[in-house]
């Protein structure tokens, strides 16, 4: 499953990323494989979302976090 | 001033680093620029209890060394720079105590350069409320370094860094992090050589970011880039490699030296706020609101101090007309300088107010929420989330905010945004409405509590946001990307804003408005000056001649006299020159020769155009008196039809055309700095111009 799937509230764990340049990006902010994410909210517009990882509050676009494959 | 030793300061972004700057030099900063780059260099300094004195450079906040903006990039070549006078001898790494995991990572990343390292553990206070306990002597002897914890917000701490800071030696003493090499063992060595140093993590840095980098020569350029050829060297692999493998040493070192509870499943009350103010329409209603209160305030609160500004210059004028003799230089060092600074000068109070508005905005957290509300409806535009900000301080001023552009990583965002942020209404531009709209706009109320002219400006606030908008999209269309954008961005808890902080982002944010569009002003305001006061050939001359005879001296008050003789002056000045050569040009614009004079006038600057209006009608006294300059006006007739010059259509297509066109030399200035090549400002005031034309041509051929 991939994080953009996940529902508001919902919690995942971090597998690995379909996308070697989002990737870096991500671990260097904390968000790597065998995190715990948590989705928080959804922007008013649907877009983008705001997760919870590794003890801080990210936020992402849709088509980033589908970049990201939970267990 | 002269120090004994320079300490950079490095940290992610949010851990309070700049609090931890502020609470090292106090008021003693200047901003200045990194050598060959538009980066704000903050500098400071401060005292050690040993009685030397240390540079402070705060380097921008970045989560790791590769660079993701222009402004990230500079922390790198300031740290890597073997031969730089700019390279510090210290580097101070602000780690946030209640997120150290993620802020470790850049620590490594420094350590490995092999510069002398401290850190400083910031936010013990709130590590505390979450009940984190950090074994520091041991974390400290794991690091091989000092580690000095601090609550920066508190001043706790500061005292202690600064005696580690004079304690400091000159060589570095910090445990290699991870090997380096094994990420890609023979390029490192050959790097090695190229350039002479015996720091692998140097050398493979350099692999990263050489094409970037000012100081490596052509030849190490190429040498790299062979050996990276030769190696088959894949930088994204090699980055999420060694990323792996320092969160990797990260995790061991923090098994046993930080105790964390497991994470509270209780609501914390940053998330509770953003139920509130992210809210799909809270959200945007409370938006809106702040946004409504920041302009209220921004014109109410300047009012006082601006009218005491031009109070203060127009004496300095009459200081200098009644103490120095009559002659050009007077002339000049009061109407030309001393009345172009306080063109200048008069704008930093809305300025200094804006920018206190935008520094407890993004101090606060809510900036980053309104970037994470608006990304979308920015996106569908070309824009990002992140230029609401350079467009919410375009109502300042865009010199600024064009400069604030820099935090947006993608390159095409970036310029679009610079592109469309000087159509956003600036306070220069409110002059000018104010006095056209006062001209042709009546002043009385519709709907019980709206006034008319109130609702003509506010009109012309949203023309403007909307025409950016607008433009944007076009743009959007036309400029080709050069790579993905991404929108990977913290939104860090919500707290109350650090006023220190934003006194000193108020003072210092001003000083640059006022250094770098100042010099500006000046420089035209004397050229304008000398434009104005000087005719062709004896055409002064004559003038002088001819209003000297008996039969105007007889009849004419000698005031009034010379207000004619001023008005027929500059009609034959070379600025009036200009303005009768365009006239042609401008007449289906509705513009006469006259105004066409302001609008050369105010290419510099566009409230150089009340001026300038004062001038041509030849108000008594003062300049910057807009009430009579808005009577003269009104008065105006053309010789030609008897008709008033200034209609309902004609106000209203000057507007248009001050609405649209680039007339701002310091915009211009700083596009070029911001973009390093000069086809975007000059495709930038192209396409302005040309919409300011068409617009108010279409204006007034309409409404005539």
């Amino acid at each position: 499953m991939k994080l953009s799937q996940l529902g508001i509230g919902k919690k995942g764990v971090v597998k690995e990323f379909t996308d070697l340049e989002m990737s870096v990006k991500l671990m260097e902010m904390g968000c790597l494989p065998g995190e715990e994410i948590q989705v928080q909210r959804i922007a008013p517009l649907g877009d983008p979302i705001a997760i919870t990882v590794a003890g801080y509050q990210l936020s992402l676009r849709k088509r980033e976090a589908s970049t990201i494959v939970l267990l | 001033m002269r120090a004994d030793i320079r300490v950079a300061l490095v940290g992610n972004p949010n851990t309070g680093k700049s609090t931890v700057f502020n609470a090292l030099t106090g008021l003693n900063q200047k901003i200045g620029n990194f050598p060959g780059v538009t980066v704000d260099k903050k500098t400071g300094y401060c005292d050690l209890p040993n009685g030397s004195t240390a540079e402070i450079v705060d380097l921008p906040g970045t989560y790791s060394l590769y660079p993701k903006s222009r402004d990230e990039s500079i922390v790198f070549s300031v740290l890597a720079d073997l031969h730089n006078t700019h390279r510090p001898d210290l580097v101070i790494v602000v780690l946030d105590a209640s997120n150290l995991k993620r802020n470790l990572l850049l620590f490594t990343q420094v350590a490995d350069l092999k510069i002398p390292v401290i850190v400083a553990l910031n936010m013990m206070d709130l590590a505390k409320k979450n009940n984190i306990s950090i074994d520091i002597d041991l974390f400290a002897r794991k690091l091989g370094v000092q580690v000095v914890p601090i609550s920066a917000r508190k001043l706790e701490g500061i005292d202690n860094l600064k005696s580690a800071v004079s304690f400091a030696g000159s060589l570095a003493l910090q445990e290699n992090t991870i090997d380096v090499a094994a990420i890609a063992p023979q390029l490192v060595s050959g790097i090695k050589k190229v350039v002479n140093t015996d720091n692998p993590y140097l050398a493979l840095q350099l692999a990263h970011q050489h094409e970037t980098l000012a100081f490596l020569s052509e030849e190490e350029n190429e040498q790299i880039e062979q050996l990276e050829r030769d190696n088959d060297f894949h930088s994204q692999k090699a980055q999420a490699a060694e990323t792996i493998a320092r969160y990797n040493y990260i995790n061991d070192l923090l098994y046993d030296t930080v105790t964390q509870p497991p994470a509270a499943e209780a609501e914390t009350a940053s998330n509770r706020i953003d139920k509130i103010l992210t809210h799909r329409v809270f959200g945007f209603v409370i938006f809106f609101l702040i946004l409504m209160f920041m302009f209220q305030a921004i014109f109410s609160w300047s009012a006082w101090p601006m009218t005491q500004i031009e109070n203060l210059f127009i004496w300095l004028q009459s200081v200098i007309h009644n103490g120095l003799p009559d002659g050009p230089l007077t002339n000049l060092l009061a109407d030309g300088i001393v009345a172009g600074l306080s063109g200048v000068m008069v704008f930093i109070p809305q300025i200094a107010i804006l920018f206190a508005f935008i520094s407890i905005l993004e101090d606060t957290g809510y900036m980053s929420r309104v970037t994470f509300m608006m990304d979308k409806l920015m996106r569908k535009v070309g824009l990002n989330g992140k230029s609401v900000v350079p467009l919410i301080g375009g109502f300042a001023c865009a010199v600024p905010s064009i400069m604030s552009t820099r935090t947006i990583e993608n390159w095409k965002d970036r310029i679009i945004t610079i592109m469309v942020t000087p159509l956003v209404t600036c306070s220069a531009r409110l002059p000018i409405y104010t006095l056209l709209i006062a001209l042709v706009v009546p002043n009385r109320n519709v709907w019980w509590i709206f006034n008319m002219q109130g609702l003509a400006l506010t009109g012309m606030y949203v023309l403007s946001l909307v025409s950016a908008i607008v433009v944007a999209f076009v743009m959007k269309l036309i400029i080709k990307g050069r790579e993905r954008g991404y929108f990977i961005m913290e939104l860090p808890v919500y707290r109350m804003p650090r006023w220190s902080n934003v006194v000193h982002d108020m003072y210092n944010r001003s000083k640059t408005f006022v250094l770098e569009a100042g010099k500006v002003i000046i420089a035209v305001a004397i050229i304008l000056w000398v434009l104005a006061s000087y005719g062709p050939g004896n055409r002064f001359k004559n003038i002088e001649q001819k209003y000297h005879q008996p039969q105007y001296t007889k009849h004419i008050a000698p005031a009034e006299l010379n207000k004619i003789i001023a008005s027929e002056k500059l009609e034959n000045s070379y600025a009036g020159v200009l303005g009768h050569v365009m006239e042609p040009a401008t007449r289906p614009l509705g513009f006469d020769w006259k105004i066409d004079i302001a609008l050369i006038t105010s290419f510099a600057a566009r409230e150089v155009f009340v001026g300038t209006m004062a001038t041509i009608y030849s108000v008594d006294g003062d300049a910057d008196n807009i009430q009579s300059v808005q009577q003269k006006m009104s008065s105006a007739k053309n010789p030609e039809t008897g008709k008033p010059v200034f209609t309902f259509a004609v106000a209203i297509s000057l507007m248009m055309f001050y609405a649209f066109a680039m007339q701002c030399a310091s915009t211009v200035a700083v596009v070029y700095r911001e973009t390093k090549d000069w086809r975007w400002p000059a495709a930038q005031f192209a396409y302005m111009t040309v919409l300011a034309y068409t617009i108010s041509l279409i204006t007034y051929q309409l409404l005539r």
